[in-house]
């Protein structure tokens, strides 16, 4: 699979033009242009705000279905943290990855345990760090994009620390390998996703020239096939749960906001929703908050808990997690040791710098910049401000530069149409009370 | 004489206000993003008019801030109305300030306002009466290298 653009499709056939996402974009990437809202695709940054309240399922998630992985001959489900959260009481996590097998998978590796790694790593990293603060986390491929378009200057306080499942993929394609004797490429590693922007880590990585894994599913997908499977499970309940290894209490916590936080002994600060990543962004900017070592960030509101294509209220899987780690414990469970001698051999480092790629301007030349942005500001004093969305634009101050970019009519706005129209009727009305007299 | 190409915009700043305090900055980072100027000339204005926004918000009843963008130079006015700067030459200088105890506990007053500005402006003035206000311009020179 080459490089995809955006984890996103707007399917115009299903839109029927009723402007829901219009306004709930953080970014402003979303014009209705002929009736249909359409995507533009420098200004997206995959958060998924749209997708949440469109009624017509006209934004189509771009994760995989199954059948898209039969090429490989082992393929190995890597389930988010979260996925232990949607299937209620009893469903628990030694069931849970054992049904992974019964729906076709051939194995499954768990991530809370490389969260676990991960977070390790990240509070070593920290411990010696004295470069730009404070880290913004890039655990999040929305916000990540975010940075790349609109904060290219804060490259490099994202956090160089890989992802848990790009680590854990790595990790388990080499096991299956090492016990089944396939090459690497005949394995398949298919992270089970809670929101659809995971697929640019997988498929667009901007520190990575290619990811460990080959795709992506959604947990809303497995959802039905996986409630089946542990309800045939049941029986074997006591055996299952006595030989399949339990999962990591502090790992399985990153389904929620702060998961990481609470295993950092470091200054941290946790913030969720694109407007106020986007306020904390500038602040960082401007050199502020430099007290704080790291800032944990994520597009949903609660976390990777809250993503669009989960089975379970959020609200509810944050409750659920609750639960598991109250019977699991939030013990470290792995060997401090042992993490930080991978650590200090880059086992964890990210590939690559980051590379950002800024919006463009009005205009490459300066002068011409100029001339569009006074151009802007004429029309926006003309415009009545209230963001009514009806030209197609979320706000005045969009449209207004959509015109001077050409790619929208000044007449679009309802109010100047209206006023042209009063000013048509006026001449008219003026006209028939003048020409009275001349017969 | 090349191009006259001019975008003049004014805000104003509302003395005592800390809620809205940094916002201006913030606004003409943005200005200046749109237009395209190179990152480090965006980052030493919004640095100054930062300091200068601060200056009003902290020592005067009210301002207003406006900048003018040309091609090949960015200038900026700040006017106030308020009690007035005493020693500009003092207020020059690094770590000297008159801010309250209350300001310095908001992490305010640390005295590097002034030097800021005229450390990150290629040229800055500032006039002043006690009791009335001050004026103070500086201009980021984008042609210069400088930073």
């Amino acid at each position: 699979m080459g490089r995809i653009k955006h984890s996103i499709r707007f399917e115009s056939s299903r839109c029927d033009g009723r402007r829901a996402c219009l306004h709930v974009c953080p970014t402003q990437a979303i014009r209705i242009r002929d009736g249909k809202a359409v995507m533009l695709s420098e200004h997206c940054v995959d958060c998924g705000e749209c997708l949440k309240v469109c009624t017509q399922n006209a934004i189509i998630p771009l994760t995989n279905s199954f059948v898209e992985f039969s090429k490989f001959k082992h393929n190995i489900a890597l389930p988010s943290p979260v996925f232990y959260t949607q299937f209620g009481k009893r469903a628990s996590p030694g069931m849970l990855l054992e049904a992974l097998l019964e729906i076709g998978f051939d194995s499954y590796y768990d991530v809370s345990e490389t969260c676990e790694a991960t977070s390790m790593a990240v509070d070593l990293f920290l411990k010696d760090y004295s470069g730009p603060a404070p880290l913004i986390t890039p655990y999040c491929p929305a916000v990540v994009r975010l940075l790349q378009r609109r904060f290219p200057d804060l490259a490099d306080h994202l956090l160089p620390i890989d992802s848990p499942m790009e680590i854990a993929a790595r990790e388990a394609k080499e096991k299956v390998s090492k016990e089944t004797g396939l090459k690497v490429d005949e394995i398949g590693a298919i992270y089970l996703t809670p929101c659809p922007v995971k697929m640019l880590a997988i498929h667009n990585h901007p520190r990575k020239t290619k990811s460990n894994l080959d795709g992506a599913i959604a947990i809303s997908d497995i959802y039905g096939p996986v409630h089946s499977a542990l309800g045939k499970l049941a029986d074997r309940r006591d055996e299952i749960e006595g030989r399949v290894k339990g999962i990591s209490g502090i790992g399985v916590g990153w389904s929620r906001l702060d998961g990481l936080t609470r295993s950092i002994s470091h200054e941290t600060l946790v913030v969720s929703v694109m407007d106020f990543i986007i306020r904390t962004f500038e602040e960082i900017e401007s050199g502020k908050l430099r007290d704080i070592a790291l800032v944990e960030c994520y597009a949903c509101r609660i976390g990777c808990a809250g993503g669009i294509l989960n089975a379970e209220n959020p609200y509810v899987s944050r409750h659920r997690l609750r639960e598991i780690q109250a019977k699991i414990g939030r013990r470290a469970t792995l060997d401090r040791d042992e993490i930080a001698a991978k650590f200090n051999k880059g086992y964890f480092n990210v590939e690559q710098k980051l590379t950002t790629r800024p919006l463009r301007p009005l205009d490459e030349d300066l002068s011409t910049a100029i001339e569009m942005m006074n151009r802007r500001e004429e029309m926006l004093a003309q415009l009545p401000g209230i963001n009514c969305g009806v030209c197609g634009a979320p706000t005045c101050e969009t449209f207004a530069e959509d015109v001077v970019l050409g790619h929208a009519e000044f007449t679009q706005c309802f109010a100047v149409q209206r006023e042209e129209l009063e000013k048509m009727l006026r001449q008219s009305l003026d006209f028939i009370e003048r020409s009275r007299w001349e017969f | 004489m090349g191009s006259s190409a001019r975008l003049e915009q004014e805000f104003e700043i509302q003395g005592g206000n800390l809620i809205k305090a940094g916002n201006i900055s913030i606004h003409v980072k943005t200005i200046l993003k749109t237009l395209g100027i190179p990152s480090p000339i965006i980052r030493r204005t919004a640095i100054c008019c930062y300091e200068a926004e601060m200056n009003v918000v902290m020592y005067a009843e009210n301002g207003a801030l406006r900048i003018v963008v040309e091609p090949d130079r960015i200038e900026v006015e700040v006017k106030d109305r308020g009690q007035g700067i005493s020693d500009i030459e003092k207020a020059m200088q690094e770590g000297y300030s008159t801010a309250t105890h209350e300001q310095r506990e908001l992490g305010f007053g640390a005295g590097m306002g002034l030097p800021n500005i005229a450390r990150n402006s290629s040229e800055m003035e500032i006039s002043s009466e006690v009791g009335k206000g001050t004026l103070l311009r500086f201009a980021i020179d984008m042609k210069r290298k400088e930073n």
